[in-house]
């Protein structure tokens, strides 16, 4: 009977981590379409969504049953809630990567009006964090966990930064806003995606350890 | 609005229709104050007077030996005072053998040695001249298998008063009725009280006992797997009536079924071979034990 629930549970992890590799590999192709100018990049990036919203209702099903069927105590019930609510933030990851690829689509016939790497660096930091929510997750390591939840603020600066630099370009050039205001958008995206990253490492941080570390100044001893 | 332009106080007067003019209320709050708290559900599901309950019943390094074997070792707990503690562990584990320190229903075993002290309030249930009938009655206790006695609703529920040598008709009267309501069968059997106990479906004897138990109004309810015989509906009955029971009553019950203390128990205590391994907070035990063999156990991975 354990064993079998064993199986499911093992199951359960290895449907989240496709649907997290679909979701990773959106990101990378959502990052080569900036870089290679490739708008078939970007709208493989939409097909590979349908996968992902597929996936989340196969899994929303699954949690569902297991807690109906199992009734599971302990770190199998945090490892199916949180999964409950990993499934639709990694979905959400999915759809912001569909934002910005429909961005590039519209700013490849374009010169870039970004100079720098700073929307490469974006990506990448942004990239790094959902894969390694992803291997924390899969190999229960709080360390990684915590490091990624550390790491959004690298990505704020990052967003605050180009936001800044859009904004002096905007006011420089008016040819500039179109594209800019489109990359405005991109970058709020990839800021999106870096907040999602964290909260799926601190679900894993529940998962771990049964303690709940959102909002961290509502557990500090208030001022009165 | 969805224009996105900043509005002026210049640019607002006449194009701007009137809704949009009023000037904004001001903050009921005084400033800088935080907003308070919209109503809440019940979260934790912990019942916070349970948290803060004196305890009632201590248990204090408890060793229990049939013959040469240890059946308990140096068992320390508390239980507070109308609070639900359920113990749960394999069989063998020592819980219903717990239990039944607590009323000396283990003196009636041949060769048992039992030491260390178990305390109801301030009495030691073990201290030299204790008189156990005395004690009984401070303890009603409900077993797996329900066995009313072979006599008339009435008469099993006011068996205790009768042995009390209560002849009042108007008091045990009054007994029989507040204990069947308050076991939640008055309403079934009412018209009926002279009708023989062993009438009753199964889930109705097992409420009768517990009737009975209460009836002599006892501090603690001790219940050794008092559902393991019945259906779901009759076990989601004895399950409303634990919830309704704490309010007057202390109770511990041993179960095999861990939804069963997940969903009744304030506490749980978790027991393998004779030894306490895990006592807390029923919430946290089943969400977060600290104990590895506790988290085995209730995820059946045991052994």
């Amino acid at each position: 009977m354990a064993r079998h629930f064993e199986n499911e549970l093992k199951d359960l992890k290895f449907s989240l981590l496709a649907m997290a590799g679909q979701v990773e590999e959106m990101i990378a192709l959502t990052q080569a379409s900036f870089n290679e100018r490739s708008n078939a990049k970007a709208e493989r990036v939409g097909q590979l969504d349908k996968n992902v919203d597929e996936l989340e209702l196969k899994l929303d099903q699954a949690c569902i049953d297991l807690l109906a069927l199992r009734a599971p105590f302990a770190s199998d019930l945090r490892l199916i809630a949180s999964t409950l609510k990993i499934v639709p933030v990694l979905e959400r990851i999915g759809d912001h990567a569909c934002n910005i690829a429909r961005r590039a689509v519209l700013l490849n016939p374009y010169p870039s009006v970004l100079t720098g790497d700073l929307l490469q660096r974006i990506g990448d930091e942004t990239h790094s964090m959902v894969r390694r929510a992803v291997d924390a997750f899969v190999n229960g390591d709080a360390e990684m966990a915590q490091a990624v939840i550390d790491d959004d603020d690298k990505v704020d600066a990052l967003y605050g930064e180009i936001n800044r630099e859009l904004l002096r370009l905007m006011l420089a050039d008016p040819l500039a806003i179109e594209r800019s205001s489109h990359l405005i958008i991109v970058v709020k995206n990839w800021e999106r995606i870096a907040d999602q990253a964290s909260n799926i490492a601190e679900e894993v941080l529940f998962i771990i350890g049964g303690v709940n570390v959102k909002h961290p100044y509502l557990h500090q001893p208030s001022e009165s | 609005m969805t224009t996105g332009v900043s509005m002026t106080q210049s640019d607002a007067s006449p194009s701007v229709p009137e809704p949009f003019r009023a000037p904004e209320p001001a903050l009921e709050a005084p400033k800088g104050a935080p907003p308070a708290m919209p109503r809440q559900a019940n979260i934790p599901l912990t019942d916070a007077a349970a948290l803060e309950a004196k305890p009632i019943l201590h248990i204090q390094e408890l060793n229990l030996f049939y013959g040469e074997k240890q059946a308990l070792h140096d068992i320390n707990m508390e239980v507070g005072e109308h609070t639900v503690m359920a113990l749960i562990g394999p069989s063998g584990c020592g819980k219903s053998t717990l239990l039944r320190c607590i009323n000396r229903m283990n003196d009636l075993v041949a060769n048992v040695r039992i030491d260390g002290r178990v305390l109801v309030g301030q009495d030691d249930v073990y201290a030299p001249g204790v008189d156990v009938i005395a004690l009984r009655k401070r303890m009603g206790m409900v077993f797996q298998k329900s066995n009313p006695f072979p006599k008339s609703i009435y008469e099993n529920v006011a068996y205790g008063l009768r042995i009390q040598g209560i002849k009042d008709r108007a008091v045990v009267d009054e007994a029989v009725e507040r204990s069947l309501i308050a076991s939640g069968l008055w309403d079934e059997v009412k018209d009926r009280l002279q009708d023989s106990g062993l009438g009753l479906s199964g889930g109705q004897q097992q409420r009768l006992c517990i009737a009975r138990a209460m009836a002599v109004q006892p501090e603690v309810l001790l219940m050794d797997e008092p559902c393991s015989a019945l259906d779901p509906l009759a076990t989601s009955r004895i399950e409303e009536l634990i919830f309704d029971l704490k309010r007057n009553y202390t109770i511990v019950i041993v179960t095999h079924n861990m939804q069963q203390a997940a969903r009744v128990s304030d506490f749980t205590a978790f027991f393998w071979m004779g030894k306490l391994v895990e006592v807390g907070l029923t919430e946290k035990l089943f969400t977060n034990p600290r104990v590895r063999m506790t988290e085995d156990y209730i995820s059946g991975r045991f052994g």
